[in-house]
């Protein structure tokens, strides 16, 4: 979380007011409308389809709203073409220009901004030295390597200073190690320029890590929007839930809520008291518990059941446990620690245990 | 990956039918050609196996009869219109087609199918219709000039027919669909989000055309400059029926000593020289390919 932007009273950068987007007869976005505030790393998620790469093409201008407007800095962007747009795209295929070096592609937009040729030629070596790709100036995309593409699509947006900087999934084409290594430089990036960055992605541990806020997008609606932490820890609906990181979801029927908390009887049996969203009395709800705040086996928990183990799952620093109680089967990772512990062997017998903290109450 | 190299000998022997028929239908002809060029004329047409240049003088002298040489530029000039003939409707198709290519590029794929096929249909009908088509189309009392005398623009007007003017036409009208396909093949390849990356780096539509999709399609616009320009400078057709025997390019040249001159040896030393014009300007391009690839690489 960025403690120092909810300091100061932010700046608007961008206002999505009643977006919606329609092709055809598909409704690819239903009207949304949130704020991304300056110097903000803003991340939309969601799986595809979801609307979140509409969304982006809307603020860069490739697209434009069915409904609604997009206030840039506090002026309405409505119409504007994108060439008269100050945001910048890191495009998915990067879309170096082939026939350009990298140093050209990097000053193509100072070009058209009319900067003068000194001061072009500044800027561009500031740029290859912030993303390190000063000895490759004079190569053609086509001699580099997906991660050196990468740099040079972040340079070429960057360089004219854009008041927004969108990515597209910039990071979906790159192998694993170097996509770790890039969400490293990305975010160094973002603090070194202090440009605010609309990232968009369908991975969720890649928005957890990157985002000062994640706007969780599906079925073209906006599903919750919040810190990584508030959206994993209190997800809003079940979709949320599923979606960010992983869960194990019981049946419960709603008896009371008072205010933040409900309380419910599950399909475990017991009754217990939680934190709630959109529970009603009386109806059915979903209770969800992340998989690491189970413990195996049972401490000093509030709450335990017994069980077996059904199958594990080993995984170098975790491994999963399936564990089925009463015809429910929960998934439960375990850290594997310095010594290598406790094992857990399948047909095993044990108790698992959990707080009420831990669970959450989601209306159906 | 590894590539399986046999050893040369099969190689050889498995482009075997390959050699053979460039060796009997490219070699064994231009040999035949170029030993032509180098014979005496026979009396009655045809040839005898004398060895001399006189051929390729004649191109540009006219032998007196004390066998002093005199300049004639006669040929020289049919060379010089060839040329630029060739060029102009090289050009032409150019700026025509690309226009056209990019229309058709943005249609929808059903579209766009129903005319790239309009664009060939016309090879589905004989060349010499079509360009006999043309006189009706610019001759006397032809469509254009009924047209203008109808809309009262003109009271009378020298025939289109029968000059370099028509010639153009024709020449441009039968070849610029061979420049209309490689061009929309080059926009068709085109990465639509390369457009989008110059407009988002504050490229209007021109600057958009003029740095990014111009030089990308470059390689399709050489192509079709080739598959326009060479055969161009072999026309026949056109000139003959267009040029009224006045104006004549190398191809009818060519023809008229094959046939009613019955002067063998200058024809063939004039397709010589046609050919060597050809070779010299696909070489050049050929180098310039490699010498581009070349250094890309050593970079």
């Amino acid at each position: 979380m960025n403690d120092e932007a909810c300091l100061r009273a932010p700046r608007k950068a961008v206002e999505i007011k009643g977006v919606s987007k329609v092709f055809g007869t598909y409704q690819a976005l239903k009207p949304v409308s949130f704020d991304i505030y300056d110097n903000e790393f803003f991340t939309l998620l969601g799986p595809s389809g979801c609307g979140k790469t509409t969304l982006l093409r809307m603020i860069a201008g490739f697209e434009q709203p069915t409904t609604g407007k997009i206030f840039l800095h506090g002026s309405n962007i409505q119409g504007l073409p994108p060439h008269k747009r100050r945001v910048n795209t890191v495009f998915q295929s990067y879309a170096l220009f082939p026939h350009m070096s990298v140093e050209q592609n990097i000053g193509f937009g100072l070009e058209n901004l009319g900067w003068s040729k000194d001061r072009r030629d500044a800027r561009v070596a500031d740029m290859l030295r912030l993303v390190h790709m000063e000895a490759f100036a004079g190569r053609k995309p086509q001699q580099l390597s997906g991660g050196q593409r990468q740099r040079v699509a972040l340079a070429r947006a960057l360089a004219p200073e854009p008041e927004v900087l969108l990515l597209d999934e910039p990071l979906s084409a790159l192998d694993l190690k170097l996509r770790q290594a890039m969400r490293d430089e990305l975010r160094i990036l973002q603090r070194k320029t202090g440009i605010t960055f609309v990232f968009v992605t369908h991975d969720q541990e890649e928005a957890l890590d990157l985002s000062d806020r994640i706007c969780v997008l599906g079925d073209g609606e906006i599903q919750q929007l919040g810190t990584p932490a508030a959206i994993y820890e209190e997800p809003s609906n079940r979709f949320v839930a599923d979606f960010i990181g992983e869960t194990n979801f019981l049946d419960a029927e709603v008896i009371a809520v008072d205010g933040e908390q409900a309380t419910v009887t599950t399909q475990l049996g017991m009754t217990l008291t939680a934190s709630h969203k959109k529970a009603v009395a009386g109806q059915k709800a979903f209770m969800s518990i992340r998989p690491e705040k189970i413990s195996l086996p049972a401490q000093d928990n509030p709450i335990a059941v017994d069980g077996t183990i059904m199958g594990t799952n080993y995984l170098g620093g975790y491994t999963y446990y399936l564990v089925e109680t009463g015809g429910i089967r929960l998934r439960i990772s375990k850290r594997n620690s310095v010594s290598r512990g406790q094992m857990f062997e399948i047909g095993q017998s044990v108790k698992v245990g959990f707080a009420a903290e831990s669970v959450r109450i989601l209306g159906a | 990956m590894t590539r399986h190299i046999k050893s040369p000998g099969w190689n050889v022997l498995g482009l075997l039918p390959t050699h053979l028929i460039m060796f009997l239908t490219l070699i064994i002809p231009v040999g035949i050609i170029v030993l032509v060029s180098f014979s005496t004329r026979g009396p009655y047409g045809g040839f005898e196996y004398v060895f001399t240049t006189a051929p390729y003088k004649q191109i540009l002298f006219n032998e007196g009869w004390a066998g002093e040489l005199e300049f004639n530029p006669q040929y020289l000039i049919v060379v010089a219109r060839t040329l630029l003939l060739s060029a102009g409707t090289t050009l032409i198709c150019l700026v025509l087609s690309f226009p056209v290519a990019h229309f058709i590029s943005l249609q929808k794929p059903s579209l766009k199918v129903a005319l790239i096929y309009l664009v060939t249909l016309p090879f589905w009908v004989s060349m010499i219709v079509r360009v006999y088509s043309w006189i009706i189309i610019l001759g006397n009392e032809g469509v254009i000039e009924k047209t203008l005398r109808a809309l009262g623009l003109i009271d009378d007007m020298d025939s289109l027919l029968f000059g370099d003017t028509a010639m153009l036409i024709g020449l441009v009208y039968s070849y610029i669909p061979l420049m209309i396909l490689p061009i929309f093949a080059s926009i068709e390849k085109l990465d639509p989000a390369l457009i989008e990356a110059s407009h988002d780096l504050y490229g209007s539509r021109l600057i958009t055309l003029h740095r990014v999709i111009l030089p990308l399609c470059q390689p399709g616009m050489l192509a079709g400059a080739i598959l326009v320009f060479v055969p161009c400078l072999g026309a026949v057709l056109e000139p003959t029926l267009l040029g009224g025997g006045k104006s004549m390019m190398m191809g009818n040249l060519i023809q008229l000593q094959f046939g009613a001159a019955r002067n063998w040896p200058l024809g063939a030393a004039i397709s010589i020289v046609l050919m060597t014009a050809v070779l010299i300007f696909l070489v050049a391009r050929g180098l310039r390919a490699v010498r581009r690839e070349t250094t890309e690489l050593a970079l």
